[in-house]
Parts: C-alpha cells; structure tokens; sequence
C-alpha cells in the first residue's frame, strides 16, 4: 500500500500542452451574419514537471484554464497538442492505450462540486466500490470491508455506506469523493477547487484530511485553485496561470515572499488582508481580456504597469521561472 | 450623539414549513451609525441573508418577522404596509446582491434602468437624470461613462455589472445599503476594486452599509465593525480588529484559525469538529455546545447573551469597548468556569 516516495523523482511531465475549443457560432448563423469561425486557446503551450509526493499548484483567475489543463492531465478531454507523460506513460499517444489502460487505476480526479460528481441515486458503498469493480481489484466480501475501511479513513463511519449522497453535507460528501479516489489506490490526483464550494471551517476539515492522506500513501497532487492562500498552505510548487500560458512556476512559499512576474504581484496585491498589516498595495487596473481575442505579445501588456513596445508584440518565453521581458531585461530586481 | 442609522434589537424571524416552525433569525440585535460598515460573517445557514432580507422588509410567505423591532433612524419600519415600505426601500434603503444580473434587467439599457430609477426617487427632471447616471457610472469606475451608458447589461464584463449595480445602489442616494455578498462571484483582482469602491462611497456620503459575506479577509479590509454569526444568532460583535485579531468567542477562534492565510506559518488548520446545526436541530443552551472545546454545565441549559466580556481569559488582549460575545466564559469568573 505505502508508496516508496523518492521526492526527487519526476512523476508528471506536461509539455507543450494546447487545447483550442471551437466556439463559433453555428455554420447557419455564421453564413447569414457573415462571421468567421471563432477559436478559443483555453491552453496555449503549457509545460510543468510534478515530483512523486508532491503537491503541485496551478492558481489563476476565472477563464485561464486551470479546469481545461485538469481535465487533459486525467485523460477526460483529448489535447490538441504536446503531450501528458504518467510515470513514463503517454496519456496523449494513442498508441500506448494498453498501458494507459493499466494506468488509469492509479489517477482520480475530484471536483469541485461533489454534489454533481456523485451519482445521487446509488448508495454511497457502491459510489466508493465503482473503482474497485471497473478495475478487478477485489471481490465480495473483501468489497465491503474495502468500503468501510476508506470511510472510516476519511472520517466517516462504514455504516454510512448505506446512505446516499443527499443525506450528507457538502464537506461529508467531498470526503465520499476522496474515498471512491483512494479506493483503487491512486497515486495521482487531480484536485480542482476541492474546497471552493465549501464554508471555510469545512475547507479547513478537508484540506486536513487531504495532507494526512499524502503523508500517509505518499500521494501526487495536482491541486487547482482561484486562492492564494490555500494554494500557499497546500502546495510544494505552484504555477501562476494567465489566459491558457503559465506566467510563473515557483516554490510554494518563495512565490509569496517574492514574487517575480507583475501578474502574480498584482495578484498577491488583491488578496484582502487578514492580517490588517495596513500594507500598501497597488491597485489592480483592469480585467481579464477576452480570451477569444487575447492581446498581442505578452497576453497581460495591457493590465501591466512595466509593458512597453516589445511585450506588445513579443510573447516572452519561460526562462528559470518567469516569462517576463522586464524581468528578463533586468527592468525589475 | 449620533443617531444609529439602523437599529435591529431582538429580531427573530420564523420560517413555518411541513417540519413545524423553524426558527432562522433569534434575538439579533446590533446598530449601524452613519458612514460606518458593519460586517456579517459566519458559514453557510447562519442567518446572513434572512437578516438582510428582513430590514429590507423581503422577507416573504412562508417566512415571518416574529419578533423585535428594526428602526430606521429611530422609526420603525418592521411593521410597515406595503406601499409605505416600498417607498423606503427605493429611496433611503438599496440593495446589492452576489449577482449583478438579479438586480439589472436583461431587456433594457443600462442608462435606461439608472435613468428611470433616478427619476422616480429623486426631483431631477429627464435631462439632468441622465447627466446624474453618467456621472455615477464614471464615479464607480467604469471607463467612457458617456458611451458605455446605452449598453445592455450583458455585453459588461462580471465586474463591470456589479458596479452598475452599486450605481443603480447610489440613484437615490439612500442612507442605508445592505451588500449581500458583492463580491463572492468575482475574481480577487476584480474584488478587491468593488471593494474599495464600497468602502469610498460609503466614507465619502456617510452611508451605513451591512456587508454581508462569508469572507473575512474581505471584512478585514472593509468593515468598521463585524458581527459573527452561528446558528441565527450573535456570537460575537465588534470593532473589526478585535475581532479578528483576538477573537473571543470559541466559535470565532475556531473560524479564524481555519482559515488560510498568506502569513501564517502553520503545517495544520484549526479544525472545528462537526458542523453546523439545522434548523430543525438547534441545541439547548449555547447553540455552539456540542462542538465547543471549552463547553461546562452551564452551556447546555442556559443560552448565552451577546455581552460586555467581564473576564478576559488568560494571555488574552484586553477587552475593548464596544466588543460583545456571547459565551458563558466571559460572564462568570474564569476559577468558576474551570470547574
Ligand atoms: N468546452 C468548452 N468549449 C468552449 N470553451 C471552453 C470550454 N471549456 C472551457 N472553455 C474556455 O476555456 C477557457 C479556460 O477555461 P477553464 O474552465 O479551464 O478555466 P478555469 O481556469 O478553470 O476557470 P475557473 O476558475 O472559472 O474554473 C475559458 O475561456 C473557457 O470559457
Ligand atoms: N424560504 C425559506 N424557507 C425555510 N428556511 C429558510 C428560507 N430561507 C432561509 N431559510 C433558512 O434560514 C437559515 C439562514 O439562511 P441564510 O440567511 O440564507 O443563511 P446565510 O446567508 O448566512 O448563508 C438557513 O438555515 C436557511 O435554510
Ligand atoms: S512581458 Fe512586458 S507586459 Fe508582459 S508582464 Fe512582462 S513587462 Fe509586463
Ligand atoms: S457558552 Fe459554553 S459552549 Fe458556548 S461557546 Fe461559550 S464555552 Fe462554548
Ligand atoms: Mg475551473
Ligand atoms: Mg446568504
């Protein structure tokens, strides 16, 4: 059961990844109003490594593709281009679908609303042993004590097993959907805004759980999130997401202490202040663009306080950590 | 003295339902003074929303007020007629929801809808309204005031509505608004301006404002004072740096503790065991007890009220005026209490 963890030992490779969604409006419509077809870039050239047992974090505003990037790691929606590696198996190459077929046990995936993701007419006990079925893992009896022992390692009791997904609340039901994602011993999963629907007291509970489960199975985390601040409790290495581009790729907490892009430090700049230090902070100007027609060069030149003539026209590329011409150009420490 | 704006004592309000009568809102009870911001915090189920709906005067069949009284510069408006309350809620009473779409109509202008409001609450003729719309777009920030007035609301970007939506708040300028979750839709970037915008208008007009959110790092930038919410009651109100930074209530301190922030070194979060109680539920006593850490005899028969803490507990800060908690702890002597 205990995974052997070798923390340096690269575990996911993601490069190059692209996903293009056509969102035209349909041919009749275009025809008579005469407009071309629309696309997308959800995610526009993406690369990040994630080490075995760690917890690796993509953070970013409403639309920069943190959801598109989770649902191509697991397999659920086909890339237009570059490449998932798991463990040296392609999840993109159509030719190794034997091995992924084997591999698919060994990743889950949990949303964010575990109201949607859990069938709400089947008890929980068999929510949980979906897993263990669909692969062969176990029969019978062993099932059922399988089911209980993952309840009880989530905090709930086996005899909830008998219940279904309404009778609980929102936090009880995202500890069912841990346990149905260890219940085929998964060793990478995929977490998007686990607690974003949850009260914070909940958040707190399951974020909890989600660390002791690490530790103890020595599992892989990709884990998404609009917050800051849960991003910076819970990840080893995070990357900062800009309209489908990775914008920053830093350690957990140096991200925090120093960040380098401007977006990530506008960022950082809007988090309301629990702590009432009275900082002084920059204000934000703008909004995210429209990303079906993104700005030229550098995506963020026109909320950027430092763009000048080459980030308008040149997409700065990700050296040691950053893509930022001005911190490429020495224009900021 | 200065006159609270709104005044709210012992309010209780009742949903009648197949189950019995449940019990949403009991015995709130707080002041809003002119220009300042409270805040109302707490988990989902708390009460925010039914207490801002029912000095609103919405709140509607099944539901009921069925107790105290709600005062709006010193008179009461919670046993108002329709019309007349109709009358305070567009010009000295507005409203800013979660979701800018609910108070903007689809169908027409933006100016049209600030026009018209502007028209019916105030003595400025077509003209002028206009100008006035114009004007409270651009001081709510939205960029070519002039222009962006003869949009339809949904060619504006999230944000952009809910500034609308406080300039539409802002058309009769009302003494009072209650702001249920403004921000909670929107991006933290985006955030953070509303909330700014909020805290402007409201020092610059001497508007009173509930703020009502489940975020408390958004209270912490905005709020002059904050009420804690648990189980349709009071648990603890007061000045928003006492509150937050040296909570007393157990409930408080666990809600603080929970909740990550940029600062705080800790490997773990504090957990509060178990959760919310329903409705249908609410124990006996302290509404808090079974899940309080601290809980004696006492919390499990008699209900704790919102109260000048008497005694600080140990290696806490001292207590502050104005702060109230509502928790056995603070009300007898702590050598009693450890008993
Ligand atoms: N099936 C789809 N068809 C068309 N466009 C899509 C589709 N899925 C996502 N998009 C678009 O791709 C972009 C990235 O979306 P994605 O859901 O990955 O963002 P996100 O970072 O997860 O945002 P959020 O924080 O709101 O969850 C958005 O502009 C979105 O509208
Ligand atoms: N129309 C209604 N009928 C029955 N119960 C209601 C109704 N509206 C609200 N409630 C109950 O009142 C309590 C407080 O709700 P609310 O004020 O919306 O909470 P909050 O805004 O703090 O999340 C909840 O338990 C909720 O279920
Ligand atoms: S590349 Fe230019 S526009 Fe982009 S973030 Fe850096 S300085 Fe700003
Ligand atoms: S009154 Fe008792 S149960 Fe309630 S919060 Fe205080 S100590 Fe805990
Ligand atoms: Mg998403
Ligand atoms: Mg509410």
């Amino acid at each position: 059961m205990m995974a052997q963890t070798k923390p340096s030992e690269t575990f996911v490779e993601v490069r190059d990844l692209k996903r293009v969604f056509d969102v035209s409006r349909p041919w009749l419509n275009r025809v008579i109003e005469r407009q071309p077809k629309a696309f997308l870039k959800a995610v526009d050239g993406l690369s990040f490594d994630i080490r075995r047992g760690e917890t690796f974090a993509l953070v970013g505003e409403s639309g920069s593709g943190k959801s598109t990037v989770a649902r191509m790691a697991v397999g659920l929606l086909p890339v237009t281009a570059g490449s998932v590696l798991i463990d040296g198996v392609s999840m993109t190459d159509v030719k190794d679908s034997q091995t992924r077929q084997q591999l698919r046990k060994r990743i889950q995936m949990i949303f964010q609303d575990p109201y949607a993701s859990l069938n709400p007419r089947w008890r929980v006990e068999r929510i949980i042993a979906e897993p263990i079925h669909a692969f062969g893992l176990l029969k019978g009896e062993q099932v059922t004590a399988r089911v209980g022992e993952l309840l009880t390692l989530v905090g709930l009791h086996p005899d909830d097993g008998r219940k279904y997904p309404h009778e609980f609340s929102g936090g009880q039901r995202q500890r069912i959907a841990i346990a149905r994602a260890l219940a085929s011993s998964a060793e990478f999963i995929v977490c998007d805004e686990p607690t974003s629907a949850l009260d914070v007291s909940v958040q707190a509970q399951i974020l909890n759980l989600m660390r002791d489960l690490q530790k103890e199975f020595g599992l892989t985390y990709l884990f998404i999130s609009h917050n800051l601040a849960v991003v910076r409790h819970m990840a080893d290495r995070i990357g900062v997401m800009y309209l489908g581009r990775l914008v920053e790729i830093s350690e957990g907490k140096r991200l925090f202490s120093a960040p380098r892009h401007p977006y990530t430090r506008m960022l950082l700049d809007a988090v309301p202040d629990l702590g009432m230090t009275g900082r002084q902070r920059q204000m934000v100007a703008g909004e995210i663009p429209n990303p079906i027609n993104p700005p030229s060069g550098c995506t963020f030149h026109p909320r950027c306080p430092l763009a000048n003539e080459r980030c308008k026209r040149e997409p700065p590329a990700m050296l040691d950590g950053v893509a930022c011409h001005a911190v490429q150009e020495g224009r900021v420490s | 003295m200065t006159e609270p704006v709104i005044s709210v004592r012992d309010l209780r309000v009742e949903f009648v339902t197949r189950k019995g009568i449940l019990r949403a809102i009991d015995g709130v009870s707080f002041d809003i003074m002119p220009g300042e911001v409270l805040g109302v915090v707490g988990e989902s189920g708390a009460g925010k929303s039914v207490t801002g709906s029912a000095i609103i005067g919405l709140i509607e069949p099944p539901g009921r007020i069925a107790g105290g009284e709600i005062r709006l510069h010193g008179q009461r408006i919670d046993n108002l007629d329709p019309e007349s309350l109709r009358r305070i809620r567009g010009r000295k009473i507005a409203m800013i929801f979660q979701d800018p779409l609910t108070s903007l109509n689809p169908l027409y202008r933006v100016g049209e809808q600030l026009v018209e409001t502007i028209l019916t609450h105030t003595d400025l003729g077509p003209a002028a309204a206009r100008a006035r719309a114009i004007e409270l777009l651009n001081e709510v920030g939205i960029p070519a005031p002039e222009r962006r007035i003869d949009g339809y609301p949904h060619e504006f970007s999230g944000g952009m509505r809910q500034r609308v939506v406080i300039a539409l708040a802002l058309c009769a300028e009302p003494d009072f608004i209650v702001a249920d979750e403004p921000t909670t839709a929107l991006d933290v970037s985006v955030q953070a301006q509303i909330i700014a915008l909020i805290r402007k208008l409201c020092r610059e007009r001497g508007t009173a404002v509930m703020l009502v959110t489940h975020d408390m790092g958004v209270i912490a930038e905005t709020a002059d004072r904050v009420a804690v919410m648990y189980a349709g009651r009071v648990a603890e109100i007061g000045p928003v740096r006492d509150v937050v930074k040296h909570p007393l209530h157990p409930y408080a301190k666990g809600l603080m503790g929970a909740i990550p922030t940029l600062e705080a070194e800790a490997d773990r979060l504090v957990q509060i065991p178990g959760s919310m109680p329903r409705l249908s539920n609410i124990p006996q006593g302290c509404a808090f007890n079974p899940r309080c850490d601290r809980v004696f005899d006492r919390c499990r028969v008699e209900r704790p009220d919102p109260d000048i803490p008497r005694f600080g507990l140990e290696g806490e800060a001292p207590l502050m005026p104005g702060h109230r908690v509502a928790c056995h702890l603070y009300t007898r002597n702590p050598v009693e209490n450890a008993s």
